[in-house]
């Protein structure tokens, strides 16, 4: 599973890829995590509001550090 | 500029529906009970410390015993109202609503959303390029982003709070006019031109966020709680210590000094000094407004203190800095002179009407 993080570097963000690593380790899910900062990439996926999340190419979620519960549902397997 | 509903702490099981059935109504109840009583409880303050209110001391005390708990209790209804009504307004939304909008209508929505749109600092510059790039006029994006850190919550539930309703609505009238005015100035003078290049070079994706996602109204209270967590969690301890200084200002300062530097006899130019003055300040309503309260009592011009407040949190030299990286300086000069000059105009309208 592909997760990039979009933001320019604020608290938020790093608490974004934190909460994200934290919740892949909990659940045993192998993930490429990636920051992405430059402003021209980020405007690329039409995320205004940071930080923004992208999961196999597609924006899950924007304008906030997601809940523990979001992150757990991107990432559980489905079954 | 208002931070974006969010929060890092791990979440408690959200209440369910009937805990909020419940739990809403006995709130505002408990709210209203002790915002009813604050008098009651000041008195009772003072008179359990053995002072009493013709001493400097004791009116100090009773100052603060009466201000704090009124506008921490303000704080937490007029933010928890704002944190629900932030969650129909996602910057996408936002965006969606004012792209194709003329001038002049265009502005007055613009400023109307940036009351209720969140977004956090770091946000500007992706959100400022994202409104141009789906055709929102210029003009209309800055006055978005003009009215979004004036009008401010916090400084609306103080102002409310220690100045009551009028001067509170003249703070909300004035703060959207200059937000509107900027803008179609702004707009009017055609400076598309002074944007950076490469923003003028970029294109935008689609609004890509998934906008099935509905919320539910538990998600709606939950998300205002989270928002009463942030914010006030993080400025209680500057409104206190402002009420503090406050306290001590009303208890002990004579009077006739703070009418001579800040008075309504104080020289024309007292008002562009403070003005000026507030610009390199970056700190946040919470801390200041009690201090003005303190300054008025004690003779200080209203006008001229609410637009020293305003220049500090509508024109701070940090956000034009994050500004720079889109937008070149004669932009920035004209953006800063033209909000310069709608503050100064709006301080010597109060200081007109409220003498």
């Amino acid at each position: 599973m592909e997760i990039k993080v979009l933001g320019t570097g604020c608290a938020n963000c790093k608490n974004t890829v934190q909460l994200i690593e934290s919740v892949a380790n909990a659940l045993g899910v192998s993930v490429q995590l990636e920051k992405v900062e430059s402003l021209p990439e980020i405007m690329r996926y039409g995320v205004m509001s940071t930080p923004g999340v992208v999961i196999d190419g597609k924006v899950v979620h924007a304008g906030s550090v997601p809940t523990r519960a979001q992150v757990e549902s991107w990432l559980r397997p489905e079954s | 500029m208002t931070a974006s509903s969010n929060t890092t702490a791990p979440n408690p099981a959200p209440p369910t529906h009937l805990g909020w059935f419940v739990g809403i109504p006995t709130a505002a109840v408990v709210w209203w009970f002790a915002y009813s009583h604050l008098t009651d409880w000041a008195d009772w303050v003072v008179a359990t410390l053995g002072l009493r209110r013709e001493t400097h001391l004791g009116e100090a005390v009773h100052f603060f015993a009466y201000d704090a708990p009124k506008v921490l209790l303000l704080l937490l209804g007029i933010v928890f109202v704002m944190g629900v009504v932030q969650t129909f307004f996602a910057p996408e939304r936002t965006r969606a609503l004012l792209s194709g909008k003329r001038l002049g209508i265009g502005n007055f929505l613009a400023a109307l959303l940036g009351i209720v749109t969140p977004f956090c600092s770091c946000s500007a510059v992706p959100l400022f390029i994202g409104f141009l790039s789906a055709g929102v006029p210029l003009g209309v994006t800055f006055s978005f982003l003009i009215s979004a850190p004036m009008i401010n919550e916090v400084a609306l539930a103080l102002l409310f709070g220690l100045f009551g309703w009028k001067v509170a609505a003249l703070y909300l009238v004035t703060g959207l006019s200059i937000a509107i005015a900027a803008g179609l100035v702004i707009g009017k003078l055609k400076m598309e031109r002074y944007l950076q290049d490469w923003v003028r070079d970029i294109h935008m994706g689609d609004a890509a966020l998934p906008t099935g996602t509905t919320l539910t109204w538990n998600d709606r209270f939950a998300a205002g709680l989270r928002h009463v967590r942030e914010i006030v969690g993080k400025v209680w301890p500057y409104v206190l210590i402002g009420i503090a200084v406050g306290a001590g200002i009303h208890g002990y300062v004579p009077e006739e000094l703070m009418a001579k530097l800040l008075g309504k006899d104080a020289p024309w130019w007292a008002l562009p000094a403070a003005v000026a003055m507030g610009v390199p300040m970056y700190t946040n309503a919470a801390g200041i407004i009690p201090v003005v309260e303190a300054l008025i009592t004690k003779g200080a011009a209203l006008g001229t203190t609410l637009a020293f407040m305003m220049s500090v949190i509508a024109l701070s030299l940090p956000e034009m800095l994050i500004l720079r990286n889109v937008l070149k300086l004669p932009l920035i000069a004209t953006f800063a002179g033209v909000v310069a000059m709608g503050i100064l105009f709006v301080g010597y309208l109060f200081n007109v009407l409220l003498n």
